[in-house]
């Protein structure tokens, strides 16, 4: 016998001789492919009384120790990095995936900042991703891997800049898996998915909290108020 | 790792004895108790959400064999490969294959407690692979050849002077008068060096907060990025998880991540939660080119329907370790083993042996904290009642003590006599006592009472109180 299949009889031995009505195994492989087909909800925190959605985006993104902006086009987002940069004394310099989105980022004449695309090789001081939805219950994004926004632009950079439909927000994290399902079909995903709270921190030295650590020491989230 | 659970009681009078380690442990008291209460407060469903975690824990561990049977189709439709492991020796065995065949000489490792229970980098060591920690306070131990002390803050036990020691010793290529007086400082400087690690490492080895069945992926949750720069740059990504981890949905997963974090850190969740489902797709520009996960049982699936089956529930906060006075008191190395603190006292034993780890399980005051902050209700403190039973059944507890233990037993079946000399006992007690009515010192209890000072018994015993009441009450 392999080890799996060592393994597996291990548990079904160890699981009839102490469950004295152990369902017979059709059932319990219906109640399997039920719970995975259904995927109950459980326990939602109820955000009702919590001012609107939006507002608590914001308050969760700023209790995370991202900074926070919101603007009304794809063209006002170009001009609030620009600002940002400056601000943070940063170089024009960005880089950034494919994601189509981006292309109505309209730079200004003249200061239009360097466009590199592809993943990082861990020496960009900036880099952009588009992400594909927002959590307000903790002020969290979601990422997902491919050519429009490589991961690695979401862990090498010091400063992150993510920009978010508002269309894209949901109240929490079920309605969240239910819009990555849309998007990849059942019981799929990207390669990876990150969900981000906040730029990077640790608190191994005497539990005292560092911004910085691995990832990003900076993240700014802009959420773009605009139809897609 | 070398196991030094046998030499508990010598460990924790060391313990006890360290000055150092003891400011460091006032830390844990402060804020680990006070930020999971304050998490706690703030989510008026927590207590449901931790009903809801356990119910969907317990059907997952009823169902074990078909959920891994799911989550291992999934990992293979998505490209990735799945290697089951039955002991320690074989999880480090095909994690050695995976590096042999790709020339591995360098491994970024994330914060996993599942690869100290394998003891992974004494044999990567062993055989010329380089492991790297790559979590602050997993790479400073390293650095100290030292075990974690914590399972989520594996150098909770060192203050800022000896890091700080650590780094100019280790990092020599930089000048040695540079200022280090700031916490910012040391951080940095970690950050800059483990990031070519990162870049250069061969292979990512990283643990699993959960497994998803729905999906094939695996999540780890942490605040410092280090284990999403582990699983994305090096080609290779190897996730070594035990069975236990595995949950059947998305849903599930964010019904225990909720709390999760808060029982840990007090955070509503950790800065980046991230699902990892294969190798990188075709058109992907990073991202590795080969995922593995490796499923290690290590006496688990004999754990399922026996008096330790609850314990498979756990989800690894340390919330246990954060409120149990005894960690408190002597820190995580006292143990001896990798896993300390309640959880570890349960865990230990079956994964060295009772004969080993006999000592843990009576290292507790049943003062019953650890169940009552455990997001998963784990009734800890009955599991270590079971252990001591197995412990005394075996005749592995010291003769003394078992002398003891048959001497009150014969008593006790004996209700008269008991009372009788109980009642004795508590007179002799009370004029020990004297007008302060306080027991400095004992005959054959000196150990006791040099740190304690017990109060003379008043009044007549409970039982006596009882039966006045009832006869009063008719």
């Amino acid at each position: 016998m392999n080890s799996r299949d060592k393994i597996l009889s291990n548990i079904r031995q160890s699981l009839t001789s102490s469950q004295k009505n152990l369902s017979s195994s059709d059932e319990r492989k219906q109640a399997v492919r039920r719970r995975i087909g259904s995927h109950p909800r459980g326990i939602i925190p109820d955000l009702s009384s919590k001012h609107k959605l939006l507002t608590l985006f914001q308050e969760k993104v700023e209790a995370s120790e991202a900074s926070y902006s919101k603007v009304k086009s794809y063209v006002d987002a170009a001009a609030e990095i620009q600002q940002y940069l400056r601000q943070h004394n940063l170089p024009q310099r960005i880089r950034m995936g494919k994601d189509k989105r981006f292309k109505k980022l309209k730079w200004g004449k003249g200061d239009s900042p360097q466009i590199q695309t592809g993943p990082s090789d861990g020496k960009d001081f900036v880099c952009l991703s588009h992400a594909q939805g927002g959590i307000c219950e903790t002020g969290t994004l979601v990422l997902t891997s491919g050519p429009d926004n490589p991961t690695s632009l979401n862990f090498l950079p010091e400063t992150h800049i993510i920009l978010v439909n508002k269309k894209d927000l949901q109240e929490n994290y079920e309605d969240s898996w239910k819009a990555l399902r849309r998007g990849f079909g059942r019981g799929k995903l990207s390669r990876t998915v990150n969900m981000i709270t906040g730029p990077s921190r640790s608190a191994d030295i005497e539990q005292t909290l560092i911004l910085g650590a691995h990832g990003p020491l900076r993240l700014h989230v802009i959420v773009v108020d605009e139809a897609k | 790792m070398k196991i030094s659970s046998p030499e508990f009681k010598n460990n924790a009078c060391n313990a006890l004895d360290d000055n150092q380690l003891q400011g460091a442990l006032r830390h844990v008291r402060k804020n680990f108790v006070k930020k999971r209460a304050d998490a706690r407060r703030d989510l008026p469903e927590f207590d449901a959400l931790r009903d809801s975690a356990r119910a969907i824990k317990d059907h997952t561990l009823a169902h074990l064999d078909l959920y891994l049977e799911h989550y291992e189709k999934k990992v293979i439709e998505s490209g990735g490969k799945v290697h089951w492991a039955t002991n320690a020796a074989e999880a480090r065995g095909i994690i050695m294959d995976i590096c042999r065949k790709s020339n591995a000489r360098t491994v970024t490792k994330g914060k996993s407690m599942i690869t100290e229970e394998i003891s992974l980098n004494e044999f990567l060591e062993a055989n010329e692979i380089q492991p790297v920690e790559t979590d602050l306070g997993e790479y400073i131990i390293q650095l100290r050849g030292e075990n974690p002390s914590h399972i989520i803050a594996p150098a909770v036990h060192l203050n800022m002077d000896q890091i700080r020691d650590e780094f100019r010793k280790a990092h020599t290529h930089l000048p040695a008068e540079r200022s280090m007086d700031e916490p910012e400082t040391l951080l940095r400087e970690a950050r800059q060096i483990l990031r070519d690690k990162f870049l250069s490492a061969d292979v990512g080895i990283t643990g699993a907060n959960f497994l998803v069945a729905e999906t094939g992926s695996s999540l780890i949750v942490t605040n410092e990025g280090n284990g999403d720069l582990t699983q994305i740059i090096p080609r290779i990504h190897v996730v070594v998880a035990s069975i236990e981890k595995i949950v059947p949905t998305l849903e599930d997963m964010a019904q225990i991540t909720r709390v999760l974090a808060r029982s840990a850190t007090g955070q509503e969740t950790t800065v980046y939660s991230t699902l990892s489902t294969g190798p990188k797709r075709k058109t992907d520009e990073d991202g590795p080119e080969e995922y593995h996960v490796v499923l290690l049982d290590n006496g688990r699936s004999s754990m399922l329907g026996t008096e330790f089956s609850e314990m498979l529930r756990c989800i690894r906060c340390g919330a246990c370790m954060n409120h149990c006075p005894v960690y408190q008191a002597i820190g995580g190395h006292a143990y001896g083993w990798v896993y300390p603190g309640p959880m570890g006292s349960v865990l230990t034993p079956t994964l060295i042996g009772i004969d080993k780890a006999g000592h843990l399980p009576n290292a507790s005051t049943f003062c019953g904290r650890c169940e009552a902050v455990c997001p998963m209700h784990i009734p800890l403190p009955k599991m270590m009642r079971f252990w001591r039973e197995r412990e005394f059944e075996q005749h592995l507890s010291a003769p003394s003590h078992r002398r003891n233990l048959t001497l009150w037993a014969w008593f006790a079946k004996h209700p008269s006599l008991y009372r009788f000399v109980t009642s004795i006992g508590m007179r002799i007690l009370a004029i020990w006592g004297g007008s302060a009515k306080r027991i400095n010192w004992l005959p054959m209890a000196g150990g006791w009472t040099k740190f304690r000072v017990l109060p003379a018994p008043e009044g007549p015993t409970f039982i006596r109180q009882y039966q006045r009441a009832k006869r009063n009450a008719r």
